[in-house]
């Protein structure tokens, strides 16, 4: 069975369409990330898929139910960390996991589960007193009290500094080896490259583009270019020396789109040729990260908002 | 299915939350320990219960009638007399005493007694104030007492005093029910309105609605621990009361009605308040204007005997006097057959409330 199939999803608030007719599957064993800056909608979107909010259109089917129909039946198979996971603060992890066995009627050893997610120091410190990344690591800890196949984590590591941040990682790697079934949203493009199989970038309510990482750089980034360090001179005379479309920027580096390897050598001759001085060469791809920045108008800033193009500095020769 | 395990376990876990909270150990079990002593101190301490008055005799004539009048008045341990010299500005006197209740015995009195001749004793005092009403029956009583007298009359009717309920009940007595419905108010009610404000806020519900609890057995576990609560400091009171007050506290199964009841009417209204509003703030603005007016138009620290008939109204739909009512005609009056009836009253209003309660609040959103 195939753990989650969104078809056509449309969820709107008003004039704002939060979701706005998004399309996916999550196969068996996979992590699944949605990518996109805060106000994309992922939120929204796996809220649906969680059952905690109802959809306006389209179809989506979670273990084969309907989530918002069967959500009480649907919730004893899944695992959900929500956003900004919070507990009662008068309450300790081990308390939590017992707690959460007595709720589902499973059986479990706190301490394995407390081991899975890298938190056995603190079994016994109230919630209120856990840092961020800890109280992070309860919240995944409780979504794995009912042995789920399928798990939700909604912004796992959001405002968790770098070290924190790394140590949910690690755990989420954990359960990717297990086989579980993963699909999480992120605002760090970084998580989304490092843990998922497949990304799906969403931007106002749509996804806008989807697959692995290769995949996503293969349709939407520019194709491989050929850098050469040189004059704006040197520049002008391989393209008016050569058919190739050349860019030139201010940092003194040529840009040479490739449309094979052989014209590497075509712009490489008309450089020697040109008796210029030239420095280091090099071809580069698109990374995730420009392709992103491409497709969203801007890079994410830390706290998942946009920073337009204009403002970020020159990560992209155009 | 309502599962059991589930309540207790929810039950466990927010009891331990509870107790490991200093703030809500203190609303629940301490406050009503203290406001039994303060108010037991004030009511029953080794107050003689007599009214002060200052009496200024300008009267010399001889026999000495108003030495007998002021002997008289001292004698019925209801007032404690304090002569002036008739020398003094009486007026003043009283105002550098800072008292407003004074007994002017005129010149001559005695000797137009004497001589049956009409003569008016003066007196002074604040008709807001009960202790003009005490000091006016008083005085009215022995002047009857000394007109009758001059005509050799006797007294016929006397007057023996008693009190209703079991044996000679103290102050403390009449207050512990009323700050046991305090209890059963307070704790629940805003314990409530905050929880289901701030379970909202931080989501919480959204929370508990992944797991198998059921918002009814999320709502009935938090029943059942005030229910537990209002017991234990029910027990302290009661305790306090015996201990330093020596009160006589009749324990009986028909305050267990009550203890059931008054907390799951009050967990739910709580929960309602907290439910239609949108902000924690708003929650406790609203929690608090239901809250105080029923704390003190139920007849918990004032009987509403006290209270003018408009207020009275009003005291009857707060289900708080229903409850206070109740726990009176149980501990005070052993009148069974009229708290059945505030059994019945509190009885559809927890039901009605709860349901409400458990139906209108959200796990999820739409």
């Amino acid at each position: 069975m195939i753990p989650i199939e969104v078809s056509s999803l449309k969820k709107y608030y008003g004039e704002i369409k939060a979701v706005d007719g998004i399309s996916f599957t999550v196969n068996e064993g996979e992590v699944f990330g949605l990518l996109g800056p805060n106000g994309a909608g992922k939120t929204t979107a796996i809220e649906i898929m969680e059952g905690l909010r109802e959809r306006d259109a389209g179809d989506v089917r979670v273990l084969g139910l309907d989530p918002w129909k069967h959500g009480y039946e649907l919730h004893k198979k899944v695992g959900v960390m929500a956003q900004g996971f919070t507990f009662f603060e008068e309450a300790n992890p081990r308390e939590a996991i017992k707690y959460y066995a007595d709720l589902f009627n499973v059986k479990v050893d706190p301490d394995d589960i407390l081991s899975e997610v890298l938190l056995e120091d603190s079994a016994k410190n109230l919630f209120k007193n856990l840092s961020g990344g800890q109280k992070q690591k309860m919240g995944l800890a409780l979504s794995l009290v009912n042995s789920p196949e399928l798990l939700f984590l909604d912004e796992p590591t959001t405002g968790l500094d770098p070290s924190a941040r790394r140590a949910i990682w690690d755990v989420i790697r954990g359960l990717r080896a297990k086989g579980k079934t993963i699909i999480l949203t992120t605002h760090y493009l970084e998580e989304a490259e490092q843990l998922s199989d497949r990304v799906a970038i969403m931007n106002y309510g749509q996804i806008v583009a989807m697959g692995t990482s290769d995949e996503i750089i293969q349709k939407h980034g520019s194709p491989e270019r050929l850098e050469i360090q040189g004059t704006e001179k040197l520049a002008k005379y391989i393209k008016a020396n050569t058919e190739l479309k050349v860019d030139y920027n201010s940092k003194g580096m040529i840009s040479v789109a490739l449309n094979g390897r052989i014209d590497a050598l075509a712009a490489l001759a008309a450089a020697e040729q040109s008796g210029l001085e030239w420095g280091e060469i090099r071809t580069r791809r698109d990374s995730l990260e420009d392709v992103f920045v491409h497709l969203v108008s801007g890079t994410i800033d830390e706290h998942g908002e946009i920073k337009t193009a204009e403002n970020a500095s020159n990560r992209r020769s155009r | 299915m309502a599962s059991g395990k589930r309540l207790i376990s929810d039950l466990r876990l927010f009891g331990r939350g509870y107790l490991r909270n200093v703030a809500g150990l203190f609303f629940g079990l301490i406050f009503p320990v203290i406001l039994i002593l303060i108010f037991g101190a004030i009511f029953s301490g080794n107050n003689t219960g007599e009214v002060t008055v200052y009496v200024q005799n300008q009267d010399t004539s001889v026999p000495d009638i108003s030495g007998n009048f002021i002997e008289a008045l001292n004698s019925t341990s209801i007032l404690n007399v304090q002569s002036v010299d008739a020398s003094e500005n009486f007026t003043k006197y009283l105002a550098d005493h800072s008292s407003q209740d004074g007994i002017i015995i005129p010149a001559n009195f005695s000797l137009n007694y004497a001589m049956e001749q009409p003569v008016n004793v003066t007196v002074y005092g604040n008709p807001t104030q009960s202790t003009n009403g005490i000091i006016l029956g008083v005085v009215n009583g022995v002047t009857n007492f000394f007109n009758l007298n001059r005509y050799g009359g006797s007294q016929i009717i006397g007057i023996t005093t008693g009190t209703i309920g079991y044996e000679s009940p103290k102050y403390v007595d009449f207050l512990i029910p009323g700050l046991i419905g305090f209890s059963i108010l307070v704790s629940p009610m805003f314990s409530m309105v905050n929880i289901s404000a701030e379970y909202k806020k931080n989501k919480l519900f959204k929370q508990l609605s992944l797991t198998p609890l059921t918002k009814f057995e999320w709502l009935a576990s938090k029943v059942l621990f005030y229910i537990l609560l209002s017991v234990v400091s029910f027990l302290l009171m009661v305790a306090v009361g015996i201990f330093v007050f020596d009160a006589n506290i009749t324990l009986t199964v028909w305050l267990i009605p009550f203890f059931i009841l008054g907390p799951m009417l009050f967990c739910s209204l709580g929960m309602l308040v907290g439910t239609i509003t949108k902000s924690v703030e708003t929650a406790s603005v609203l929690g608090n204007i239901i809250t105080f007016p029923m704390m003190f138009l139920s007849g918990t620290f004032f009987p509403i005997s006290m209270m003018p008939d408009y207020l009275r109204s009003v005291a009857h739909v707060l289900p708080l006097f229903y409850i206070v009512e109740g726990l009176n005609n149980v501990m005070v009056f052993g009148n069974i057959e009229a708290a059945l009836v505030d059994i019945a009253v509190t009885a559809v209003l927890a039901i009605i409330i709860f349901v409400a309660a458990a139906k209108l609040f959200k796990w999820r959103e739409d």
